[in-house]
C-alpha cells in the first residue's frame, strides 16, 4: 500500500475555479500534492485517466440514510457506500429518522458511525421542530455546536409560516447561517394525493398534487425568508411557477437557495401511466413544461444544486398497491449519470455547470469544509473520475439496500470509476473497496 | 385483442363491437332452462374481489359458470390478505394455482396493472379504485346498443361525482371511442378540471342537458364526498343535480335512464324514477352476465385457438 496516487490524464473540471484542462494529479497524505502535466511519483499508485474525467467528489444535499430506526430500509454503512459508488464524498442525511435527528446525541450517533464505515462524510440535517411535529422547535442551539448547518422537517412543510419564522429568527444567536430547508407542498392541497394533478391524474383515477401546492409554499417561504432576513432553501423544486418565484425572489435579494433532483430533470407524469411505484415521488413527476422549466433554472443558476433525494424503501414496501406504497426514489449511484443523460448530453447544461450544481454548490450551502473543491495543491483529495461516455443500464441489486429506482432498467450514460475520500480509494473500478 | 382488460383504453371500437356481438349470442343462453355451455370448459377464473361489491362478484361468477369453467372465489375477508399478505405474494399464489383468468376488484386504482407482472394468465379489472371499470362500460354500450339500435352519435349525459367514478371513466372513453357524444354533468367540485384529454363536453346544468339526451347515465353520489367538502348537503346536492321526478319529464321521448348501481334513491336518482319504463337499471345487471360471457370468452381463447377443442366452440354450442 502506499498513499500516493498519481492520476494521469484525467480532464479536470473545477467548477470552484473555472479549470478544464487536460492534466495530471498527484494525491498524496491525501491531500492534492500536485498539477500538471507529466508528474512523476516513485512508488505512486497509478490510475490511468485517459478519457476519463475528474472533478470534486460529489455532494448531496439531501439523503435519507434511514439509519437509526428503519434499518431494514438502508443504514448509514450501505447508503454512504452507494453515495461513494455514485461519487459522492459528502452527503447529508436526513432528520426523519426514528427517533428523529431532533438533538444532539443522535446527530453524534449518525457521525460517529459514517465515520466508522468510512464512505463518506455525512452531515447530520437537523430537525426544525420536535419530533417534525411542527409544534415547537427542536433544539437547534445544541445541533449547531455539534456541527448542524442545515435544518429540515423534510417530507412536509414546516407547519406554519409562524414556526417558521421563529426558527428563522432564533437561528440568528448563532455563529453559523444556518439553512432551513424546506419541502413546500401545501398540505391540505395534497391530502392523498399520488401524483401530479392534471390530465394523467384524472385518466388514471389517482388522487392528485397539484404544482400550485408548492408554489403557495415556495411563496410563503420566500415571505418568510423576508420577513426575517433568515436563509431558505428550497427542496426537490418540481414546478415550473415555483422556478420563476425563486427567480424573482433571488433578484430581490431573498437570501435563498434552491435544489433539483435528477427523477425531475429526467421524467414527467406520462412516465406514470403503468402505475411503476418507482417513479411514486413528493413532490411528483410534473409536466415536460414544468421539467423544461426545471433544467433553464438550473442552467441560468436559480436553481443552485442537484440533490438526489435518496429515499430508500425495501422491496416488499414498493411492490405494493400505487397508494399503499411509500413516496421516494433512491438516487445516489444513478444521479451523475442522469444529470449526464438528461441534462448535459441533449446540451442543455454545461458539463461544468452540471458539476458545480453537484460538487461546489451544495458543499457551499452545506458548509461541508473540504468538500466540492476547489482542485488546488493542498486542499483535501475529495474527487470523484469518472467516463462521461460508458453506457450503462441499473439493475437490482444495488450497492444501496434498496431497490426502488427510478431508472431501473434505463440506459444511462456515464458511470463513476473511482472516489476518493481525503485521498483514501473508496470506489475503485466502479466498485466499492469496503 | 389484448390479453388483458384492464382499461377501454385495451379495446378498439372493433374489439368492442365483437365483444357486444358475441354477448348477444350469449344472452341467449341465460333464457335456457339448463343455462351453460360448455365453452370453457377446464379453464380455471378466479374472482379476487379485495373490496366488497357483491353484484360484480356474482355477475362475473355466473358468467365463468356459464361457460363451465371452473371458479375461484377468493375475497379480502377471510384470506390471507386479512393476514396481511401482500398482492404480489397473493397474486403469486394465484399464479401457482394455474389461473386462466383473473378478475380484480380492489380499492387501489392500477392494482390490475400491477397484477399483471406476476401473472400469466388474462387479467380482467372489475373495478379499481377511482380509475375504471370497464366491463360496466360495456355491459351498459351493449344495453344502449340493444335498446336504442346505435352507438354512433348517442348523445349522453353522465351525471354525479365524476371524478371519483370509475364508471365514469371508462364509460366516457368507450363512448367516445364508438362515436357518441358524451356530456359530464355535476357540481365542478366533481367534474375533473381538465377533460380535454377525453373528448367529452361538460355541463354544471342538469336541466339545460336533459332535453338533448338519447341517455342519462346517473352516477351515485357517495355520501362521505360532502364531508370532504365537495358540496353542501345531500338535500342541496339532489336539488341541483339530481334526478329528481320534476325533471324527469325533460327527457326526450325514448330516451333510456340507467345507473350502474347500487342507488341511493332520493339523493341521485328519485324512487320512482328509478322504477319508470325506460329505466334499463335491472337489464342492465342481466346484459351484465351475457358481457362478461362474452370477455371471459373471447379472452380465453375464443379468439385465439383455433382448433376444433371445447374452448373454441362458438357460442349457443351445447
Amino acid at each position: 500500500m502506499t498513499d500516493q496516487i498519481l492520476i494521469r490524464g484525467a480532464r479536470v473540471i473545477d467548477p470552484a475555479t473555472g479549470r478544464d484542462e487536460t492534466t495530471d494529479v498527484l494525491v498524496a497524505g491525501g491531500r492534492i500534492a500536485g498539477l500538471g502535466q507529466g508528474l512523476k511519483a516513485d512508488g505512486a499508485e497509478v490510475l490511468e485517466a485517459a478519457g476519463l474525467i475528474l472533478a470534486p467528489g460529489l455532494v448531496d444535499l439531501h439523503t435519507h440514510l434511514r439509519e437509526p430506526g428503519e434499518e431494514h430500509k438502508e443504514t448509514i454503512a450501505t447508503g454512504t457506500r452507494a453515495a461513494a459508488v455514485g461519487g459522492y464524498t459528502a452527503v447529508s442525511s436526513m432528520a426523519n429518522t426514528v427517533p428523529v435527528t431532533d438533538h444532539a446525541a443522535i446527530v453524534a450517533e449518525i457521525r460517529e458511525k459514517a465515520a466508522q464505515a468510512g464512505l463518506a462524510d455525512v452531515f447530520p440535517v437537523g430537525a426544525v421542530t420536535k419530533g417534525l411535529e411542527g409544534e415547537s422547535l427542536a433544539e437547534m442551539g445544541e445541533m449547531v455546536a455539534s456541527g448542524v448547518r442545515v435544518f429540515s422537517d423534510d417530507g412536509r412543510s414546516v407547519s406554519t409560516a409562524r414556526i417558521l419564522r421563529n426558527a428563522l429568527t432564533y437561528a440568528r444567536a448563532f455563529p453559523i447561517d444556518v439553512v432551513i430547508a424546506d419541502h413546500c407542498e401545501e398540505p391540505s392541497l395534497v391530502e392523498r394525493g399520488q401524483m401530479h394533478e392534471g390530465v394523467n391524474s384524472y385518466s388514471l383515477g389517482l388522487a392528485g398534487r397539484p404544482a400550485e401546492a408548492e408554489e403557495i409554499m415556495v411563496a410563503r417561504d420566500i415571505a418568510v425568508a423576508r420577513l426575517t432576513g433568515g436563509r431558505i432553501h428550497i427542496c426537490h423544486l418540481s414546478a415550473a411557477r415555483a422556478v420563476e418565484l425563486v427567480r424573482r425572489a433571488k433578484a430581490d435579494g431573498v437570501r435563498m437557495t434552491a435544489e433539483v433532483t435528477p427523477h425531475h430533470l429526467a421524467f414527467t407524469d406520462e412516465d406514470l401511466l403503468t402505475y411503476d411505484t418507482n417513479l411514486k415521488m413528493h413532490p411528483p413527476l410534473r409536466t415536460a413544461e414544468d421539467r423544461a422549466a426545471l433544467v433553464a433554472g438550473l442552467a441560468d443558476g436559480t436553481i443552485d444544486a442537484i440533490a438526489t433525494d435518496h429515499a430508500p424503501h425495501a422491496v416488499e414496501e414498493k411492490e405494493a398497491e400505487f397508494d399503499l406504497s411509500p413516496p421516494g426514489t433512491i438516487g445516489l449511484e444513478t444521479a451523475l449519470a442522469a444529470v449526464l443523460t438528461h441534462a448535459v448530453k441533449p446540451g442543455y447544461l454545461t458539463m461544468t455547470r452540471a458539476l458545480e450544481a453537484m460538487s461546489s454548490a451544495p458543499a457551499s450551502i452545506l458548509g461541508a469544509e473540504g468538500h466540492g473543491g476547489p482542485i488546488e495543491q493542498g486542499r483535501p483529495a475529495n474527487l470523484v473520475i469518472f467516463d462521461p461516455d460508458e453506457e450503462w443500464i441499473p439493475e437490482a441489486p444495488f450497492v444501496s439496500k434498496a431497490r426502488n429506482c427510478a431508472f431501473l432498467g434505463r440506459r444511462l450514460t456515464g458511470r463513476v470509476r473511482y472516489t476518493l475520500l481525503r485521498g483514501d480509494l473508496t470506489v475503485a473500478d466502479g466498485k466499492a473497496t469496503k | 385483442m389484448n390479453k388483458h382488460l384492464l382499461s377501454m383504453h385495451d379495446v378498439t371500437a372493433e374489439d368492442v363491437v365483437r365483444i357486444l356481438d358475441t354477448a348477444e349470442s350469449f344472452r341467449e343462453v341465460g333464457t335456457r332452462v339448463i343455462k351453460k355451455v360448455p365453452a370453457l370448459r377446464g379453464r380455471t377464473v378466479v374472482n379476487f374481489f379485495l373490496e366488497n361489491s357483491t353484484r360484480t362478484r356474482i355477475s362475473f361468477e355466473l358468467a365463468a359458470k356459464r361457460l363451465s369453467a371452473d371458479v375461484i372465489n377468493f375475497s379480502a375477508s377471510g384470506s390471507s390478505v386479512s393476514k396481511g399478505e401482500s398482492l404480489k405474494d397473493t397474486a403469486l399464489t394465484l399464479q401457482a394455482m394455474g389461473a386462466d383468468a383473473v378478475v380484480i376488484r380492489h380499492s387501489s386504482s392500477g392494482s390490475p396493472h400491477q397484477l399483471t407482472k406476476w401473472i400469466s394468465g388474462s387479467v380482467l379489472n372489475a373495478g379499481d379504485g377511482t380509475h375504471e371499470h370497464p366491463t360496466q362500460a360495456l355491459l351498459d354500450l351493449y344495453t344502449m346498443r340493444e335498446k336504442l339500435g346505435r352507438l354512433e352519435g348517442l348523445r349522453v349525459a353522465i351525471v354525479g361525482d365524476v371524478l371519483h367514478s370509475r364508471v365514469a371513466r371508462s364509460l366516457s372513453f368507450g363512448l367516445v371511442k364508438m362515436g357518441a357524444e358524451v356530456t359530464l354533468v355535476g357540481p365542478p367540485t366533481l367534474i375533473p378540471p381538465d377533460v380535454s384529454a377525453w373528448g367529452v363536453q361538460e355541463s354544471f346544468d342538469i336541466e339545460s342537458v336533459l332535453p338533448k339526451l338519447d341517455v342519462c347515465y346517473v352516477l351515485r353520489v357517495q355520501k362521505e364526498r360532502q364531508r370532504l367538502e365537495y358540496f353542501p348537503s345531500v338535500r342541496e346536492y339532489s336539488r341541483l343535480f339530481g334526478l329528481t321526478t320534476g325533471r324527469v319529464g325533460l327527457l326526450p321521448e325514448g330516451a333510456l335512464i340507467m345507473h350502474p348501481g347500487p342507488m341511493n334513491r332520493g339523493v341521485e336518482i328519485d324512487s320512482d324514477v328509478a322504477d319508470l319504463p325506460h329505466s334499463m337499471i335491472e337489464e342492465q345487471v342481466t346484459n351484465g352476465i351475457a358481457v362478461r360471457m362474452s370477455l371471459l370468452y373471447l379472452l380465453l381463447g375464443g379468439s385465439r385457438s383455433g382448433n376444433a377443442n371445447a374452448d373454441a366452440e362458438e357460442p349457443g354450442d351445447d
